[in-house]
């Protein structure tokens, strides 16, 4: 197996009075899309943030490491991480509309980056400014890297922000939700564009999304989140073929398909299946979060979360249903 | 603001920097209260460079009969006041005395008020509520006041005055760089610059600063215009430079000749009036000209 670029190791974040991020653990390998997927508020973006260390003031790591080729990025000092973030490590946002800042050009702003971090003349941080945009599908790149974000489609604006996070050729880059903001079109394009130039730089993505087709189209595993813990992590392929934890399986099914069009009528006539209840009644669970809105729980859910358990086919699940389907018919029979 | 940007930039945004220069010329030329101001602003400064060559000598020098009307004697074409003192050389050297006063106080003023504003804005915290606490204890005292004490302490010379106008008038610079900073510190470009490994003083000066530039630039054309009032007021009550002729200065002098020989005060005052309606102009124009989504550039 090949050394993992990043990874993370019982990760805990907490704002005052509040755990929000229980302790979560993955890796991603390099080179590879790596998907964490999840509803609003179920910590996704706050682990992402936490990774580069850049939380809202009052929130805090409570426990954990995060490796990155060997550095502990909970531990470093911040002069280490601004050496990582920008150069080795890279976020894209949700919002390109008011991630790029308004004032400048945005060859410019390209351009910081790259002087920011290499030690190279500002002419020939220009010129690398305008390749990459031209390398980001962008026409003109000469022209349009004197003009203002103001002066760029939404998508182009993403572009922008795509290519001043390859600049210094990442390692690891995290995308928040990148297409969130833009058309479907667009997203396609856009995601496209992030596809290939992970594989001609060779960078790890980690794409936080929460949703399932963008999943299917270019993440090689996906990692769910539920109420702050993973709940399921597993490869694209066995993911979608057999969602193993509850909640994944509901969001599969939750989503508008094929099979469900082909079993009964254009989505508009057919009613979605929803799972039921709100993530709100995961506070103060003892046991699984999911439990109570899990169709299939028995009284052992409710007294311990369950933990990640690998199963053989290189996906993990934190279900003790799933896990050991013994427990389930023990329960049934007795 | 931005869809009216949008439809103007294949035409406005065109070409290199250099080209765009010229654009920000001509933007600047179709705004004609800017245009008016600046016209005024430069010919105060080109007088106030040019004193030394319009009229040479020290302005302080008795020259002609004293209390001569303007126009009455060809050689003195704006009178003499109550000592014979040549009144056009008085305000041709007088314009130095008040540009330069007026800008290095407003630049005191504006890099205290910027530096103080920024921290407090961006750091937050123990160091935000210090630094308002501070700049709240100065806002409690009277500027003008203010001026006076520090005047009176050192001495009534030029730079003293500056300096002494430039301390008084910071507090009002750090409370808008302050909340400034505040809203822009959250803005998502500047989530995006900490990504990048960005610090703090990167941050501030080269993301935010630019963004903030707008209204304290504005406010900095004000505060000169302000330091002038201020300089002619201390001047006026006698406590300006003595070895220096002000414009304040000449009003305090043609005071008590106010109902013979109104001239004497309505000159200076015209001519304070007249620069610091300029500089508000300017203030303005810049404020429109500056300001990249305003669609004018």
């Amino acid at each position: 197996m090949t050394v993992p670029l990043l990874e993370v190791r019982d990760l805990a974040v907490g704002f005052p009075g509040q755990v929000v991020v229980h302790g979560v653990s993955f890796h991603i390998d390099p080179g590879e899309t790596l998907a964490l997927v999840g509803e609003s508020g179920c910590g996704k973006s706050i682990t992402a943030f936490a990774l580069m260390r850049l939380l809202p003031p009052t929130a805090r790591v409570l426990r954990g490491s995060v490796l990155f080729d060997g550095t502990d990025l909970v531990t470093a000092s911040p002069r280490v991480m601004r050496g990582i973030l920008g150069k080795r490590i890279s976020l894209i946002q949700q919002e390109p509309m008011t991630s790029l800042n308004p004032v400048l050009p945005v060859g410019a702003q390209i351009g910081e980056v790259i002087r920011r971090h290499e030690p190279v003349s500002r002419a020939a941080a220009r010129r690398r400014a305008e390749e990459l945009l031209d390398l980001v599908g962008i026409p003109e790149p000469r022209r349009r890297a004197a003009e203002f974000p103001h002066n760029f489609s939404g998508g182009m604006r993403q572009r922008v922000m795509i290519a001043m996070a390859v600049a210094c050729q990442p390692r690891l880059i995290i995308a928040d939700e990148p297409t969130t903001a833009l058309d479907v079109t667009i997203q396609a394009q856009v995601l496209d564009l992030l596809d290939d130039l992970r594989e001609q730089f060779d960078m790890a993505v980690l794409l936080i999304t929460h949703d399932l087709g963008v999943v299917a189209q270019w993440a090689d595993r996906a990692t769910v989140m539920y109420a702050g813990r993973i709940v399921e992590q597993a490869p694209v392929r066995p993911f979608f073929r057999h969602p193993r934890h509850p909640y994944t399986r509901g969001l599969l099914g939750a989503a508008v398909n094929e099979a469900g069009e082909a079993e009964g009528g254009h989505y508009t006539t057919r009613r979605l299946n929803e799972i039921v209840g709100s993530v709100a009644s995961a506070v103060g669970e003892p046991g699984c979060p999911f439990a109570p809105r899990c169709p299939d729980k028995i009284p052992a859910c409710r007294a311990a979360p369950p933990s990640l358990e690998p199963m053989p086919d290189g996906s993990a699940v934190a279900c003790i249903i799933a896990a050991r389907p013994e427990v389930a018919h023990a329960a049934a029979d007795g | 603001m931005s869809a009216l940007a949008d439809e103007h930039s294949p035409i406005a945004l065109r070409g290199p920097p250099a080209q765009r220069r010229h654009r920000l010329l001509r933007a600047s030329l179709r705004n004609p209260s800017f245009l008016i101001g600046l016209v005024i602003l430069l010919v105060v400064i080109g007088v106030a460079l040019t004193a030394d060559r319009l009229f040479p000598g020290d302005p302080q020098d008795m020259v002609g009969t004293p209390a001569l009307w303007p126009g009455q004697d060809a050689e003195f074409l704006l009178g003499t006041d109550s000592l014979g003192r040549d009144v056009a050389s008085g305000l041709a050297h007088g314009a130095r005395v008040s540009l330069l006063v007026g800008f290095s106080a407003a630049a005191i003023g504006l890099v205290i008020g910027t530096l103080i504003g920024a921290v407090s804005g961006y750091c937050g915290g123990w160091a935000d509520t210090l630094l308002v606490r501070l700049t709240e204890l100065f806002q409690t005292v009277p500027t003008f006041l203010l001026v006076i004490v520090i005047v009176a302490i050192g001495q009534p010379s030029a730079p003293v005055i500056a300096l002494a106008i430039g301390v008084s008038a910071w507090p009002t610079v750090a409370r808008l760089v302050r909340a400034q900073f505040r809203s822009l510190r959250e803005a998502e470009f500047i989530a995006a610059a900490r990504s990048l490994g960005y610090g703090a003083p990167r941050i501030i000066i080269h993301e935010i600063l630019p963004n903030a530039l707008a209204p304290i630039i504005v406010t900095g054309s004000l505060m000169v215009a302000n330091a002038i009032l201020t300089e002619a007021g201390l001047s006026f009550l006698n406590m300006g430079d003595p070895n220096l002729i002000s414009w304040g200065s000449m009003i305090g002098d043609g005071r008590p000749l106010l109902r013979t020989a109104w001239f004497l005060c309505a000159l200076p005052g015209g001519a304070i009036a007249l620069t610091v309606l300029s500089l508000n102009l300017v203030g303005d124009g810049l404020n429109d000209l500056l300001n990249p989504r305003s669609g004018a550039v």
